[in-house]
């Protein structure tokens, strides 16, 4: 039998003052950190734009790309910039742009737009300044080209004398059929950005005639756009709003819950320990300024679950100790419940955060947060098992056991005495 | 194997043979030739046909396959304010009718009509009449000589939701038109939010099916008083300076047909439209009689609007009758003859923009305008990053978890990561069976199962374990430790899920497809962890006589 820890024996209820320090320095640096320094809230929750760019080759310099979107009318010093590299081939040719919120009433881009999508009018055209000037005034890009604008391109030149030959309808069927194809060729086998138009020599089902013929009309820009995102202003709040309910709503739907399948004093006592784990996940993310996206919501979320999942295993432990052991006190019950599961409950957090820790490596960009989030979740949960809901329970029976000792004592020690069973629950043990 | 066992594995064997076909089927026992052959059926396990199976029977999210999603939110206080203004309309001819003169109406409020009148002995009756007309939406009061009409909130309310409704029936119908594949049209949001969501797998260029959404094309077919005039003020002065309530000027553009003509001529027309599209029966794009690749419209009306057009058409012909599209004179020709059902609308349009006019017409004017609050579009080549990228993240997660469990429970180590990998393909299975996408967080969710999956392993062989120590033999240790696990294993796997339910209510797309596999996964969990993994422990007990002495864990 290989073992993590060999009968542990730790008084773990003794050491409860140096976890209300640790718990406490850990709150305050990261309350202070959030009141000064705030979070860095993304577009989904702040709004904005956000696009991913790929280069051909390496990105030009962050100061270039500021430039070229400065001259399209949004101020370069709101603008940030993130290379990206692939976790897996280590490619960094791919760039993340994101601007904030339009103040109302300003205007982007050449055009002055102030639709939702002007931003991303602006990004396209500053990208199409990395390309030779030659090529933009005369040709279009296909890099940057919609599968529906090259057909409109195709039917419009009719390279291949369709629309003579067989009519507007059959023309406009064949070039969709062709651009579909290319384009396809394009995002699926070229990943996104054609290096040259030579590559577009041999498109399954194109004619090779229209493909000769596309550099007459079409060059392969530096530059396209993979993805594009904007947030307006309203759904941000919106948002906001509702991942504070609803993280508060899980919450209590733990507290109904644990308090359904135990007593009150477990649920509250679990629901205080995930609350701790939650607040101290956002300080950190404050402190070190990572950005709060849905899907790191979505992860505060998962760890609710996780770290009460792991308080529950404790706290069963506790439940049935006490059912076992009635004339034991309280402390010693929880010490050995909290030392019975301790191999459990590291060998578990660890393969956790194994699978954690790969989402973090390999994952990219987009799970970056998601995964920090989870694995500041996993350790901070893992902790405040035996580190919070364990000590607030025993403070908890403390206290009442005080306040009974000072009244006529109808029911002495209930909790202890009578330890409510899983069928034979008893509501008055907690009274 | 006692009887018991063989029936538990069968049933463990056909639930996991089930599950590998919904992931990888269908197979095709059948060559071509109809007759069902060793060769056919070895052709289906190439792994080409098997990944393509796979592929199409887990559908990807939008993340992953790349398009584009929008939230709109239909502007309904438009649909308000019209219907306001079209109650002002009619309150102003009820008053003309029963001849009480007014020296004002006005609608200075959302949902609020005054009117002032010239003496107040008749505003009751006023106030009768209109209230009679107006129905229970509206609530009346006077104030000296102003008589007060305001709309209810529930009146608002239904009136928003219903034109929210309508809108999306209108999206829906336009989308379709499109030709986007499994488009998704869905409220979002709170219900007071008015908000649609639109998800269009494969739109690469949100733009185009913005413009066919925003498209308002209201028609509308009104008399002419006089025109056409070179400017607006040559119209206004054709009225005597100012233009009269009941009276509109309208501009129409320059028709390249006529070169002669100025760019925008100007039409003064009765403000009361003879008919508008909401009598239209149909509307489509034809080739136009001058021949050429022009197109125009051909529009047929409805039986009550046919009716009105022939009593307008027969009591004025001669006169000039403006077709207005969006406010935009489009022609005005004169009437030679009663017209019934039929008409047409000429302009230099392409064959698509006639087509999109005619599919526009056709659906409808959405009743409010649409504003867009989010819009994401992700290309598909990203998309293939993120897969690549999710299921290495997957495999090397699965891989440590793997290798840790063979190395510190041995023997039992095995048992568990039978139990895993069985448990990944029940959760899949169960996605295809509820139809659920598979998203990034998606995919997260699965790696991060792999890991909570063996919290239940890891309870069950800690809690074995310590029954071992503490003097059992092997078979009541694990006897033992399955039963004293159940109720904590049940319990976490519980929490979670709960914690899942929210993220589902929270949520949309990528994080409803997270909250998905979360749950699904930890349903197959309770199956694996407890059934299947007893049995495998019952099985090595039994190879081993039934009470052996050690137990590799």
């Amino acid at each position: 039998m290989r073992e993590l820890i060999k009968n542990p024996n730790v008084d773990w209820m003794g050491l409860k003052r140096g976890f209300i320090l640790v718990s406490l320095v850990l709150l305050v640096l990261g309350g202070a950190s959030a009141v000064t320094r705030g979070f860095n809230l993304g577009i989904d929750f702040a709004g904005g734009t956000l696009v991913t760019v790929k280069f051909k080759d390496t990105p030009p310099s962050e100061d270039r790309v500021r430039q070229a979107l400065g001259r399209q009318g949004i101020d370069p010093s709101k603008i940030i910039i993130q290379p990206i590299s692939d976790p897996i081939s280590g490619a960094t040719n791919e760039v993340l742009i994101r601007l904030p919120q339009r103040e109302p009433g300003q205007k982007v881009g050449s055009s002055g737009g102030s639709d939702l999508d002007a931003e991303k009018r602006a990004i396209l055209e500053a990208l199409s300044t990395f390309n030779p000037p030659s090529d933009v005034a005369t040709k279009v890009d296909l890099n940057l080209i919609s599968r529906d604008r090259l057909r409109d391109v195709l039917l419009a030149e009719d390279p291949l004398r369709l629309v003579s030959s067989s009519g507007r309808a059959a023309a406009e069927l064949e070039y969709t059929r062709y651009a579909e194809a290319i384009i396809q060729f394009r995002d699926r086998d070229r990943g996104g950005l054609v290096r040259d138009l030579a590559d577009v020599r041999s498109v399954p089902g194109v004619p090779t005639a229209l493909l000769q013929w596309l550099p007459q009309r079409f060059f392969a820009g530096n530059a396209a756009m993979i993805s594009a995102e904007i947030v307006g202003p309203q759904i941000g709040q919106e948002l906001r709003q509702r991942a504070i309910s609803v993280t508060l709503a899980s919450l209590f739907g733990m507290l109904i819950y644990i308090a359904f399948r135990f007593e009150w004093v477990y649920g509250v006592a679990a629901v205080i320990a995930v609350f701790h784990d939650v607040l101290i996940t956002l300080g950190i993310f404050s402190l070190v300024q990572k950005e709060i996206s849905l899907n790191v919501v979505a992860a505060l979320l998962t760890l609710v679950g996780y770290s009460v999942n792991d308080t529950i295993v404790v706290f069963d432990r506790i439940r049935e100790n006490v059912r076992l052991r009635r004339r034991e006190g309280l402390r010693t019950i929880i010490n050995d419940s909290i030392n019975q599961t301790l191999s459990r409950t590291i060998l578990t957090s660890g393969l956790t955060l194994l699978a954690v820790i790969s989402l973090y490596l390999f994952g990219g960009e987009v799970l970056s947060g998601f995964s920090l989030a989870l694995l500041v979740g996993i350790i901070v949960g893992t902790y405040s098992s035996v580190a919070v809901a364990s000590p607030v329970m025993l403070w908890w029976h403390m206290w009442r056991s005080q306040r009974q000792a000072k009244r006529p004592v109808v029911r002495p020690k209930a909790a202890e005495a009578v330890p409510p069973g899983r069928k034979e629950r008893r509501v008055t043990a907690s009274r | 194997m006692s009887r018991k066992l063989r029936n538990r594995f069968l049933g463990i064997g056909g639930v996991t043979v089930i599950s590998l076909y919904l992931l990888f089927g269908p197979f095709q026992l059948r060559d071509a030739s109809g007759r069902i052959t060793a060769q056919a059926i070895a052709a289906n396990f190439t792994w080409g046909r098997l990944t393509k199976n796979l592929a199409e029977n887990i559908k990807l999210g939008l993340d992953l396959r790349g398009g584009s999603h929008l939230i709109l939110q239909v502007q309904t206080d438009d649909a308000v304010r019209s219907i306001t203004a079209g109650n002002m309309e009619k309150a102003r001819a009820i008053l003309q009718q029963a001849g009480i003169k007014f020296t004002n109406i006005a609608s200075p409020a959302l949902g609020r009509i005054e009117i002032d009148l010239e003496e107040s002995g008749q505003i009751e009756d006023a106030k009768a009449r209109i209230t009679l007309d107006f129905g229970p939406g509206w609530t009346a009061r006077t104030e000296g000589k102003r008589l007060i009409f305001e709309m209810k909130d529930e009146e608002q309310r239904d009136i928003r939701e219903r034109a929210t409704e309508q809108a999306m029936r209108i999206i829906e119908q336009r989308i379709n038109a499109f030709g986007v594949a499994e488009p998704t049209i869905a409220r979002h949001g709170p219900a007071t939010g008015y908000q649609i969501l639109l998800q269009l797998p494969g739109v690469d260029d949100p733009e185009r099916v913005k413009n066919l959404i925003r498209a308002e094309s209201r028609l509308e077919l009104k008399l002419v008083h006089s025109g056409p005039h070179p400017s607006e003020e040559a119209a206004r002065q054709a009225v005597g300076g100012t233009v009269p309530p009941d009276k509109e000027i309208l501009p129409a553009r320059e028709r390249r047909r006529d070169p002669n003509a100025p760019p925008v001529q100007y039409y003064v027309v009765e403000k009361t439209p003879v008919i508008t599209g909401d009598d239209l029966r149909n509307a489509q794009a034809v080739p136009a009689q001058a021949g050429g690749s022009v197109y125009e419209i051909l529009f047929s009306l409805r039986p009550s609007g046919a009716e009105r057009f022939y009593t307008a058409t027969s009591a004025n012909i001669g006169k000039n009758l403006a077709i207005i599209l969006n406010d935009e004179i489009k022609s005005a020709p004169v009437i030679r003859d009663a017209i019934r059902d039929e008409g047409r609308i000429e302009g230099d349009f392409t064959k698509e923009e006639a087509e999109d006019l005619a599919l526009t017409l056709r659906s409808g004017a959405l009743p409010a305008r649409v504003s867009y609050l989010e819009e994401r579009t992700v290309g598909p080549s990203l998309g293939a990053d993120s897969i690549r990228q999710g299921f290495a993240a997957s495999i090397a997660g699965l891989a440590a978890i793997v290798i840790f469990m063979l190395f510190y429970y041995r023997l039992s180590g095995v048992n568990a990561v039978i139990g895993l990998i069985l448990n990944l393909i029940l959760l899949l299975a169960a996605m295809r069976i509820v139809g659920a996408v598979l998203t990034l967080p998606g995919i997260a969710g699965v790696a991060l199962t792999i890991g909570m999956a063996v919290d239940a392993n890891v309870l069950i062989f800690e809690r074995i374990r310590e029954e071992l120590r503490n003097g059992k033999v092997p078979a009541s240790a694990v006897a033992l430790g399955f039963e004293r696990a159940f109720t904590t294993i049940f319990d976490t796997n519980l929490t979670t899920i709960i914690a899942a339910l929210f993220l589902f209510v929270f949520g949309t797309g990528p994080i409803r497809g997270f909250a998905v596999t979360l749950t699904a996964g930890l349903i197959a969990n309770f199956f694996t962890a407890i059934f299947v993994s007893r049995a495998l422990f019952a099985w090595v007990l039994e190879r081993q006589g039934g009470r052996p002495a050690e137990l590799s864990i």
